[in-house]
């Protein structure tokens, strides 16, 4: 039943991917988009890796559709057909790297064998020791934000660099005075507001439970921050950015992204001042479990903070530059959707 | 009494089911955007909530059922709002219902 169940979901997303190729439609393909990432995340369930799928279907399906849709809006709907151009030399080069990947995995051990080298070396460990080492259920957490928290670290600097590299790009210039509704805005629609006014708490509630009870549940400071930030930016589309930005103030939302990465980093030098190593949690208090949550703690909230405010900056980015290129005109934006 | 709860929750999944192939038909069969938005929100709000009140029935008295049950409120808000949404999009636009019949002509560029 779960190999049927396997093989549904991967013709699925092989489907989508085809339809993806074949689609001249850009916001059809960002739609198919959106879906693949919400089959990816089906079958990361099916693989019983909930913290994966959440990510898969927060991240993949939720946040970066909408980043997507938002950069679309201020360039071409439709994909322009090139006439002439050659098409035997990608040919080659897809169907050398395809075959090639393919005879790579001829060496891979089979799904879910368990004498694959990847459940051999640390998993093991990880599985016997992290119950009496922190005490937490959710051991993705305890791996994520403790075992392997320096890689995690890694991961939220990207974020961070991502969030510079748009700003290198698209400036982080104010929106001009006087510009009040723009393109990415639906704020006449009456249901959509009673609805949004109804939803947003609770998004932004369960952001929360998702970031404080990540040590119990699938969860954590990566889901929680996408979470957050989807919750704003749906206040956003229906209330119109002048509002949105008003919920947190601009010149802290520019800091917030660096606030995060110092909670994180910060952590690391505390251990480090109180004698530890680098992220070594144990040093933070009396017993080593509780010692280790604290630190899972503080370096989650360092995680969510930098997320949310990542994701929602670069939004506010986007759209705030559609406005300022055309001031005034939501008619065209209408039209597009 | 436990066959009785069994016998319901099967009944309810299965109608979901049911539901949901209906809205799929729907979605590819009828002529113009507004009906075949119709047929989707169908889709949203028989479907899924059967499928979440069979599966509730499952589970139990547990917080498993709590869940689902916040997840069938959401759902109850959030579909037919988007589905709303689109038409008025949709209508905004500039597609009047019952003008176009077929797929092609539906796209408005």
């Amino acid at each position: 039943m779960d190999t049927l169940v396997d093989i549904l979901l991967l013709a699925f997303i092989a489907i989508c991917a085809i339809a993806i190729l074949r689609l001249r439609d850009l916001f059809a393909a960002v739609m198919m988009f959106g879906l693949f990432s919400l089959i990816a995340a089906g079958l990361f369930t099916t693989m019983h890796a909930p913290d994966v799928a959440f990510t898969e279907a927060a991240v993949g399906a939720g946040i970066s559709t909408i980043l997507i849709l938002a950069t679309l809006s201020q360039t071409a709907r439709r994909e322009k057909s090139q006439v002439g151009r050659n098409v035997i030399l990608p040919l080659v080069v897809v169907w050398v790297t395809g075959a090639a990947l393919i005879y790579g995995t001829v060496d891979l051990p089979v799904f879910g064998d368990p004498a694959a080298a990847a459940h051999q070396h640390v998993a093991p460990y990880y599985i016997n020791e992290s119950p009496h080492q922190i005490g937490i259920p959710n051991m993705v957490a305890a791996v994520l934000a403790s075992y392997r928290a320096y890689d995690t670290l890694g991961e939220v600097v990207v974020v961070f660099a991502a969030l510079i590299g748009v700003i290198a790009l698209l400036g982080l210039r104010r929106r001009p005075e006087g510009v009040e509704s723009g393109p990415l805005t639906l704020d006449h629609h009456q249901v959509l507001k009673v609805v949004a006014r109804l939803v947003v708490p609770v998004i932004l509630l369960f952001a929360l439970y998702v970031q404080f009870h990540g040590e119990y549940s699938p969860g954590g400071g990566f889901q929680a921050g996408v979470l957050f930030a989807a919750g704003i930016i749906l206040y956003a589309l229906v209330f119109g950015l002048k509002s949105a930005r008003q919920v947190i103030p601009p010149r802290l939302l520019g800091r917030l992204p660096a606030a995060g990465v110092l909670i994180f980093g910060g952590t690391g030098l505390l251990t480090m001042a109180l004698g530890g190593n680098y992220l070594d949690y144990n040093v933070l208090a009396e017993h080593p479990p509780t010692a280790q949550q604290i630190g899972i703690i503080m370096v989650e909230i360092g995680v969510g903070v930098t997320v949310a405010s990542v994701m929602l900056l670069i939004y506010f980015i986007f759209a705030e530059r559609g406005m300022r290129r055309r001031p005034g005109n939501d008619a065209g934006g209408e039209a597009g959707r | 009494m436990a066959l009785l709860i069994d016998l319901l929750s099967w009944a309810l999944i299965l109608t979901g089911g049911a539901f949901g192939i209906i809205g799929g038909i729907g979605l590819l069969r009828l002529p113009d955007f507004f009906s075949r938005i119709h047929a989707a929100s169908l889709t949203d709000s028989m479907c899924a909530p059967c499928i979440i009140a069979g599966l509730m029935l499952q589970s139990g008295l547990t917080l498993v059922t709590v869940k689902l049950a916040f997840l069938i409120g959401f759902l109850f808000l959030t579909s037919p709002t988007a589905s709303h949404a689109l038409a008025k999009a949709a209508l905004h636009g500039g597609l009047k219902p019952g003008k176009c019949h077929s797929p092609a002509e539906a796209r408005p560029d």
